[in-house]
C-alpha cells in the first residue's frame, strides 16, 4: 500500500531509499520536519549543526569525505549558507550532496519570501523542484545521481504547500551504497587563486553540459492536451495549473534550473498562447524572453504570495473557479482575528513587559519572543533576521549618542547559538555598552522544540556536552553576566535598570524552560473579584488566560499554569491561588 | 472529470486538529482515493487559528482549498466556523462546535466575539446558500464520554455520518491511530457524533 506522506517526510524517505549515510541541517519551517524525520532512520547519522554555514559546511566535508549527503535548511537559511555554498559549486562533491531549500511564499512562518531559485542560477548549480510528496521523494534520488554525475551540490525546492502537505507515496528499499574512499585533491579542494580560476571554467563548462541534460531528462515532460493554451510550470504551480485548466498542455519541469531550450522552443512553438506560471520571482519568463520566446507570465500574476487555481482561472480564463459564499453572510462585525500569543506561563513576557515598562529601545530578533513586539507588550523596535538583535542594538547606539544606555538587544539561547556570539564579541570589541538579554528557555521553541548546542542533547537523543551561554559571555570579554527568574518581576526590573545603565557591556541571561516543556505542575491563580478593582493592570502582560469581560477581569483555570507573573503585577492582592480564594 | 471532495477542518492551535484529520485519511485511504492533506501549522500551537485541507477523488492536483469550493467545513470552535464558512461552495455543509474559545482581541477587550453566528448560520440554511448546518457542542459530548480531548472525535462522527463511507472503516480507523488507553471514550465520543442527527 502506498503511504501518505508530507513532503518533509518524503525527502526524509528518498534520503533513506537513496543511501543517503549523512544528513544536516539547522530548524527553519517549513523544512524542519526533514530531519527529524530522517533522524528516525538508524541507518543515517543525522545532527543539528548551530546554523545553517555550519551545517552546510558540516555536509561538505562529509561528502567530501565519501559520504551522500543530505542538508536542509529554510530559504532565508541559504542566505547564511551563501559563502560555502558559492565557493562548494567551484569545488564539487566526492559523494552526492543535495542542498534542500524550503520556500514559504505567502509568508506563512517566514520574515521574508525570497525565490530560492536564484541562489541555483548565482551558484551555477542544478536545481529540482518537486511537485508532490512522491517526486520530493524521488527528486532526492535523482539530485543525489547528478550531483554524482556532474561533480555539483544539487539544490532541491519545496515550498510550504510540499513540504507540509502529505499526498501518496510509493516506497521501496534502501539501496546499498557504499562510503566512496577519500582522496586528497588540493587543485580541486583548496580553492586560492591559482587553483580557483580552472574551477571556474569547469562550472562553466558543467552547467553546459547541464544545459544538454535537462534537454533530455524525464525530470522534464511534455503533456499535450488542447494546444490552445500551453503553459510552463514547476512544483507546486503545476498542480495549481492542471487544477484550473484540465485542458491546457503543459511543460513541466522538473529541473527549474538550467532550463531545457530546445524542449521549451518546441513547447512554444506548438501552442496558441504561452504562459508562465511561477511563484514569486519571474525566474523562468525571464531566461525564456532572453530565448526569444514570447510568453505571458507575472504581466498577469503577482511577484508577490502564492498563486491559487482561481487565481489562475481568473488570469488565464477570465473567471474564477469558485465564487465565495462570504456575499451571502450577513455578517454584523468583522470575524475577529485569531493572531498566535506568547503562551500563558511564557518565561518570554515578564521581560518584554519589563522593557517596556523601563521604555527601553529595543533591538529584537527571530523565535517565539518576536511576538513580543505585540500588543500590549509593544516591546520590539527591530527584528530582521537571526542573529541581528545584538549587532543592530549596537549600531543603535552608535548611530546616535542619545540612545546610549536605552538600547537592549533581545535574542534566544538557539539564535544566540546561530549567530549571536560574533555579534557579542564585537560589541566587546568595539567598546559599546548594549545590554544583551538571552532568552534562555533550553530549547529552539518557534519551530517546535529543537535541540541546540545548549540543550545537552542531539538530535538523535543522545546526552552530549551543553554549553554554557555565561561562560561563552564571559569568555567573549563581557565582565557583567547575570542570571535572572523571568518569573521574578521584582529582580528582572532591577537587575535591566542596573545593567542598562553599566558604562560597560552588560548580558543577562534571563533562564525558565518553555513553558510548554515545563511539566512541573504549579497550583493556578483566579482573581478574587471582591478586591479586584479593575483597574487592567494584569492585562498589560497580554497572557490569554487573563479574560476582559466587559469591566471584569477573570483567569481562565482551563488556560493558566500558575506562573505567579500577574500576582506580582497586581496592586490589589486579588490574584490568589485557587486554593486559598474563600468563596 | 471525477468529482474531488473537499473538507476544510479549522480549530484552535492545541485541539488537536490533526487527529481528526489522521482518522480521516485513514478511512479515505482504505478506500483507495487519491488523497491530500495540507496543514497549515507554521504558529499554531501559540494560539493561532489553525487550519487543513482534505482533498480526496480520482486524482487530486491542488492540496488547497478556496472560497467557495469546500462540500464540508468541520469547525472545532464557533468562530472558526464563522471564518471558515466563506469556504463552502453554496449548499455545502457546516459541521461545527458551538464551543467558544476567544481569541486575544477579544480577551484584551478590543474586540467582540460576535454573539449570533449560530442564528446567521440558520438564517442561510432557510435560504438555501447553507446546504446543511449540524452545530453541536463537542466538548460537552467528548466530557460525557469521559475524554474532553475527544472532542473532535465527535465531530468527526457528525461528519463521517454526512460522507458515504461505512461506519466499520471509522472504527477501524481509530483503532488504528487512537492510542490503546484512549481508544474506548473515543469509540465512545465517535459514536454519540455519528448518531447525534437522525436526519443526515
Ligand atoms: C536563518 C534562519 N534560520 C532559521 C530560521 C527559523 N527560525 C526562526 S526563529 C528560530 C529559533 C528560535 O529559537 P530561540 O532563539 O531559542 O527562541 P525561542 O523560539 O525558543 O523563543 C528559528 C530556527 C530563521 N528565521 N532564519
Amino acid at each position: 500500500m502506498k503511504k501518505l506522506l508530507s513532503g518533509n517526510e518524503a525527502i526524509a524517505r528518498g534520503a533513506y531509499e537513496a543511501g543517503v549515510h549523512f544528513a544536516v541541517a539547522y530548524p527553519g519551517t517549513p523544512s524542519t520536519e526533514i530531519l527529524e524525520d530522517v533522524a528516525t532512520y538508524d541507518e543515517i547519522d543525522a545532527q543539528w549543526s548551530s546554523n545553517e554555514k555550519v551545517a552546510l559546511e558540516v555536509g561538505i566535508g562529509a561528502a567530501l569525505a565519501g559520504s551522500r549527503v543530505l542538508v536542509a535548511m529554510k530559504h532565508v537559511g541559504v542566505n547564511v549558507a551563501t559563502d560555502p555554498l558559492m565557493t562548494f559549486s567551484y569545488i564539487g562533491v566526492n559523494g552526492g550532496l543535495v542542498l534542500v531549500a524550503a520556500d514559504d511564499p505567502g509568508m506563512h512562518s517566514s520574515q521574508n519570501e525570497q525565490d530560492s531559485r536564484q541562489y541555483a542560477r548565482f551558484a551555477k548549480i542544478p536545481m529540482l523542484e518537486p511537485a508532490d510528496s512522491q517526486e520530493a521523494k524521488d527528486f532526492v534520488q535523482s539530485a543525489l545521481e547528478i550531483s554524482e554525475e556532474f561533480d555539483t551540490p544539487v539544490m532541491l525546492k519545496t515550498s510550504t504547500r510540499i513540504s507540509h502537505a502529505q499526498s501518496l507515496v510509493s516506497v521501496r528499499e534502501r539501496a546499498d551504497i557504499a562510503i566512496r574512499p577519500y582522496e586528497k585533491d588540493m587543485s580541486k579542494h583548496v580553492m586560492m587563486p591559482a587553483y580557483a580560476r580552472p574551477r571556474h571554467v569547469a562550472v562553466e563548462e558543467r552547467l553546459e553540459f547541464l544545459r544538454e541534460y535537462a534537454e533530455q531528462t524525464t525530470l522534464n515532460r511534455i503533456e499535450w492536451r488542447q494546444k490552445k493554451i500551453g503553459v510552463i510550470c514547476a512544483g507546486i504551480c503545476y498542480q495549481q495549473v492542471r487544477e484550473a485548466l484540465p485542458d491546457a498542455s503543459v511543460l513541466k519541469l522538473g529541473m527549474c534550473y538550467p532550463l531545457p531550450t530546445k524542449l521549451l522552443a518546441e513547447f512554444a512553438a506548438n501552442v496558441d498562447q504561452l504562459y508562465v506560471v511561477e511563484e514569486l520571482d519571474p525566474f523562468m519568463e525571464e531566461q525564456i524572453k532572453v530565448m526569444g520566446i514570447e510568453v505571458q507570465g507575472k504581466g498577469l500574476f503577482p511577484l508577490t504570495g502564492e498563486i491559487s487555481p482561481n487565481l489562475i482561472a481568473k488570469k488565464i480564463l477570465g473567471q474564477p473557479l469558485t465564487q465565495s459564499l462570504a456575499a451571502d453572510m450577513d455578517s454584523e462585525a468583522p470575524v475577529p482575528a485569531r493572531p498566535p500569543v506568547l503562551c500563558p506561563g511564557c518565561p518570554h513576557r515578564s521581560v518584554f513587559y519589563t522593557l517596556h515598562k523601563q521604555k527601553m529601545v529595543v533591538s529584537g530578533d527571530i523565535g517565539c519572543y518576536t511576538l513580543g513586539a505585540l500588543q500590549p507588550l509593544d516591546a520590539m523596535d527591530t527584528c530582521i533576521c537571526m542573529g541581528a538583535s545584538i549587532s543592530t542594538g549596537l549600531g543603535f547606539e552608535k548611530g546616535n549618542p542619545a540612545l546610549k544606555g536605552k538600547v537592549a538587544a533581545v535574542i534566544g539561547d538557539s539564535t544566540f547559538f546561530h549567530s549571536g556570539m560574533t555579534g557579542l564579541a564585537d560589541v566587546v570589541y568595539n567598546q559599546g555598552t548594549t545590554l544583551t538579554m538571552v532568552l534562555d528557555n533550553r530549547i529552539t521553541a518557534m519551530t517546535g522544540h529543537q535541540h541546540h548546542p545548549g540543550t545537552g542533547s542531539t538530535l538523535k537523543g543522545n546526552p552530549t556536552v551543553a554549553l554554557d551561554i555565561g561562560a561563552i559571555c564571559r569568555a567573549l570579554g563581557v565582565k557583567r553576566v547575570r542570571e535572572v527568574d523571568p518569573y521574578d518581576l521584582a529582580a528582572l526590573d532591577a537587575v535591566i535598570r542596573e545593567e542598562a545603565a553599566a558604562p560597560e557591556p552588560s548580558v543577562i541571561i534571563a533562564r525558565r524552560a518553555c513553558a510548554l516543556l515545563d511539566k512541573s505542575i504549579k497550583e493556578v491563580y483566579v482573581i478574587d473579584t471582591e478586591r479586584c478593582i479593575s483597574c487592567g493592570l494584569c492585562m498589560k502582560l497580554g497572557c490569554p488566560a487573563i479574560v476582559k469581560d466587559n469591566k471584569t477581569m477573570s483567569i481562565d483555570v482551563s488556560l493558566c499554569v500558575g506562573c505567579g507573573v500577574c500576582v506580582q503585577v497586581c496592586r490589589s492582592n486579588a490574584i490568589v491561588k485557587a486554593g486559598d480564594q474563600d468563596a | 472529470m471525477p468529482k474531488t471532495t473537499s473538507i476544510l477542518m479549522g480549530g484552535v492551535g492545541g485541539q488537536g486538529i490533526v487527529l481528526a484529520s489522521k482518522i480521516l485519511a485513514h478511512v479515505i485511504q482504505a478506500h483507495d482515493f487519491d488523497l491530500k492533506i495540507s496543514e497549515i501549522h507554521g504558529m499554531a500551537q501559540r494560539g493561532g487559528s489553525v487550519l487543513t485541507y482534505i482533498r480526496f477523488g480520482e486524482v487530486v492536483h491542488s492540496p488547497l482549498i478556496e472560497p467557495g469550493q469546500a462540500d464540508y467545513v468541520m469547525a472545532s470552535e464557533k468562530l472558526e466556523a464563522w471564518r471558515w464558512l466563506p469556504y463552502l461552495h453554496s449548499g455545502g455543509t457546516m459541521v461545527c462546535s458551538t464551543q467558544e474559545i476567544k481569541p486575544v482581541p477579544v480577551i484584551m477587550g478590543l474586540q467582540k466575539y460576535p454573539h449570533n453566528i449560530e442564528k446567521a448560520m440558520q438564517t442561510m440554511v432557510a435560504k438555501g446558500t447553507l446546504g446543511k448546518l449540524y452545530a453541536i457542542n463537542a466538548l460537552a459530548v467528548a466530557r460525557e464520554c469521559g475524554q474532553p480531548k475527544a472532542a473532535n472525535v465527535a465531530l468527526i462522527g457528525v461528519l463521517a455520518h454526512c460522507l458515504q463511507f461505512p461506519l466499520a472503516s471509522f472504527e477501524e480507523a481509530l483503532e488504528a491511530i487512537v492510542p490503546a488507553r484512549f481508544l474506548a471514550a473515543n469509540k465512545k465520543a465517535f459514536l454519540a457524533g455519528y448518531q447525534y442527527f437522525t436526519d443526515i
